[in-house]
């Protein structure tokens, strides 16, 4: 099976190993806690220096990558970043593209050039109708919206199948190291499956029964936060399952 | 949670579903999810309760004061059923004044409880022509995932059947020192609830989750309870722009019975 | 010292309990309860402002909305803003910015709800523990959480956490209510609300008291956040599907 999720996401294998590595010391931490003393240690993402401490700046697992340490979010809204893969609903129809929603604070726009084929003016909603549904790259992040792309492995407008939402900060946890979950998903249950960042997932198969499953095995792993050998516990679960 | 509106291919993917029997939750078509049933959400309210259906919640709360009846029934008490969409509940719901969702919510349940005659307005007159009591419910879902009527209708009737009278002072005005006692005087039989049946395509499903709901086009609420032991229909209101033809209603009228007494049952282990 | 009518040292809190993630719905969400009084709150952002013209293209703005249920109180509360929660609603989004960074978020709107479930005294300040949880479950980024509690003085003495009752207090001095809110971890005041008869030197020896007590608010949030993920795992480890 294709692993096209993996080239649309090279950005992102950084990361997201992040996020599965079993690192030695990950605690929880709360606004304004120290996380650590010492001038050895430098605040990442999500931490501060106050004097002598390293504190935290949100509530999230304090994680210790060398000397940094940072707070990832748990439970936190989806940030965009560059070259993110996002599905998206289109929401309205513009002069020089389409509007969409990617469920983040900012909207997203999808530029009439970024289709596959040429599309008049006023062929618009013959390709793209409010409503429709797409996987794009998000190509710039500025303060008054997002930009899209669509060319590329794994993107463009999504025929067939649905559409659902997990919680953002659980996508890594989804997709897995280098993809090893959501392989062995798609696998399992012989659909296809695109994962976006903002935290919604398209999935189409071959019938309603697998699509179903699909769905299921994922909002299991989402539900999962800290269990380590989670690839051994969803084999077991998929063979349960039968 | 999203706000993102129902997609097109989602929304036919459920139709889909619907069309082969299936739920992504796994349920029959016309099954409830998991109800739960806790009493005491205020002990400032006569009365309250909070049920929870899957995972939407809705509190509803029960209070009593006197005051003069209305000019045209002096025999009689009152009855206001209020609510607001908090939108605590939901990413969908706004402040500030209520939508026709929010409108509708309340008049909804109050109509099934009314219609109902579990409550008789006039045991509710404290000095005839002069003083009643007005019984207030009010209706807040804490969190919106599908099905709200039928899950405020049901938190109404159970804050109903633990709300207690206010005990009057000598000037006619409650004495919240003394503790209630007398329970509101109401019909142990008349039970009433609501089912909401929505449409997608050719199917019936009840108790629709948020993104269900979403995707159906039509739905039609009953209200219904016992009577002399006999099931009866108190209060309907279809909504949305598709249609329901005679065969749909023939159906739900050949279900709502037996779905009635299965509904009731459960809710009874929590009375 | 005055024998409070629940038998509480006048430096003592209600028990207090708090939880969180309790709205599914919200990208944040808590409850928090001073005995009797009882908060619930939710966040839905950072989000998209609308109307357009209302958003800051240098920051994002925090929206607060806060009220009383309607039976929450003895004499029903008519459904609707009142001036009372109008005021207690922008007070609260001045108690919790000063620990978000707006910055951040610049054209969007966080929106926090609080609602009061069951009153007994010290709503706000309920509500602004509740609040500060649910920003902090939602991952805002915070630089600290904000506790709140209603500190004041019967007569002649102070105490902390009025109940209604204590609020009515008639004899002497009578009762002072003072809601205040802090930075956690730090000496920021975010709230200072009050009315009665107090001296100048006993407001000084008051913040003292409610910065120390504070911090038992802090322990409390703390653990109800931290509980949330613990839990959270337990659950599903327990799981076999």
């Amino acid at each position: 099976m294709k692993n096209e999720i993996n080239e649309a996401h090279e950005a992102e294998e950084e990361h997201n190993s992040n996020y599965n590595s079993e690192s030695k010391s990950r605690k929880v931490v709360v606004p304004g806690e120290i996380i650590v003393q010492g001038e050895d240690y430098l605040p990442g993402e999500g931490a501060r220096r106050e004097g002598d401490n390293v504190v935290a700046s949100r509530f999230g697992l304090a994680e210790e990558q060398g000397r940094v340490i940072k707070v990832i979010s748990i439970f936190g809204a989806f940030v965009p970043r560059r070259n993110n893969v996002v599905i998206g609903r289109v929401t309205d129809i513009t002069f020089h593209g389409w509007l969409i929603d990617i469920d983040s604070a900012a909207s997203g726009f999808l530029p009439i050039e970024e289709s596959p084929r040429f599309i008049n003016k006023n062929e618009m909603d013959q390709y793209l109708a409010i409503g429709d549904t797409i996987a794009a790259k998000i190509w710039s992040v500025k303060p008054k919206g997002i930009d899209l792309a669509m060319k590329g492995k794994g993107l463009g407008k999504l025929e067939d199948g649905f559409i659902f939402r997990i919680i953002p900060s659980r996508v890594p946890r989804v997709i897995g190291r280098e993809g090893s979950m959501i392989t062995l998903i798609k696998e399992k249950t012989n659909c296809q499956i695109t994962v976006g960042q903002n935290g919604w997932i398209w999935i189409k198969g071959e019938s309603t029964d697998s699509e179903i499953q699909a769905r299921k095995a994922i909002e299991f792993v989402a539900e999962q936060v800290f269990v380590s050998g989670l690839t051994e516990k969803m084999e077991e679960w998929f063979d349960n399952f039968k | 949670m999203s706000s993102m509106e129902i997609s097109n291919i989602s929304k036919e993917k459920l139709r889909k579903l619907f069309s082969e029997k299936k739920r992504f939750d796994g349920r029959d078509l016309l099954e409830f999810r998991d109800i739960k049933l806790s009493y005491e959400v205020s002990n400032k309210a006569e009365g309250s309760a909070r049920v929870t259906i899957g995972k939407t919640d809705v509190v509803v709360g029960v209070k009593l004061a006197p005051g003069e009846p209305y000019p045209d029934s002096l025999d009689k008490g009152n009855l206001m059923v209020s609510g607001d969409l908090l939108p605590l509940a939901s990413p969908r719901f706004e402040s500030g004044p209520p939508d026709f969702q929010g409108i509708e919510l309340p008049r909804l349940v109050d109509r099934a409880i009314r219609e109902s005659g579990m409550i008789n307005l006039e045991d509710l007159v404290i000095t005839k022509g002069e003083k009643v009591w007005t019984i207030f419910i009010d209706v807040y879902p804490i969190n919106d995932d599908g099905n709200l009527i039928d899950a405020a209708t049901i938190a109404a009737i159970a804050a109903l059947k633990k709300t207690k009278l206010p005990v009057l002072d000598k000037n006619g005005n409650i004495d919240f020192e003394k503790p209630a006692k007398e329970s509101l005087s109401i019909s142990k039989e008349t039970f009433p609830l609501s089912f909401s049946f929505y449409k997608l395509g050719d199917s019936i499903i009840l108790d629709p989750t948020r993104e269900e709901e979403e995707a159906c086009d039509a739905r039609i609420t009953f209200g219904i309870s016992l009577w002399s032991k006999q099931h009866v229909l108190n209060s309907c209101q279809k909504a949305g722009f598709e249609t329901f033809t005679q065969e749909e209603i023939d159906k739900i009228m050949s279900v709502i019975a037996e779905k009635y007494d299965e509904l009731n049952q459960k809710i009874k282990n929590y009375l | 010292m005055t024998k409070r009518s629940d038998g509480r040292k006048n430096n003592e809190l209600r028990p207090m309990t708090a939880k969180v993630g309790v709205i599914p719905n919200a990208d944040g969400s808590a409850m928090f309860s001073f005995g009797k009084t009882i908060a619930i709150a939710a966040v839905y952002g950072p989000r998209l402002l609308h109307p357009q013209h209302m958003q800051n293209p240098s920051k994002g703005i925090l929206r607060c909305n806060y009220d009383l249920l309607s039976f929450s109180v003895s004499d029903r509360k008519r459904p609707g803003p009142s001036r009372r929660s109008q005021e207690i609603s922008k007070v609260t989004e001045w108690a919790l910015s000063p620990v978000i960074d707006l910055n951040q978020f610049p054209n969007t709107v966080i929106d926090v709800q609080i609602y009061i479930l069951q009153a007994d005294a010290g709503t706000r300040t309920a509500g602004i523990n509740a609040a500060s949880l649910a920003l902090a479950h939602a991952g805002i980024p915070m630089r600290d959480l904000v506790c709140s509690l209603a500190a004041g003085k019967l007569d002649k003495e102070l105490i902390i956490d009025l109940t209604k009752e204590e609020e009515d207090f008639k004899e002497g001095e009578g009762a002072t209510d003072f809601a205040l809110a802090k930075v956690a971890n730090s000496d920021e005041f975010t709230l200072l609300q009050m009315d009665g008869k107090i001296q100048p030197a006993l407001v000084s020896e008051l913040t003292v008291l409610a910065a120390e007590v504070c911090k038992q608010i802090y322990e409390v949030q703390k653990k109800a956040l931290k509980e949330a993920v613990t839990s959270h795992s337990t659950k599903e480890d327990k799981k076999k599907k």
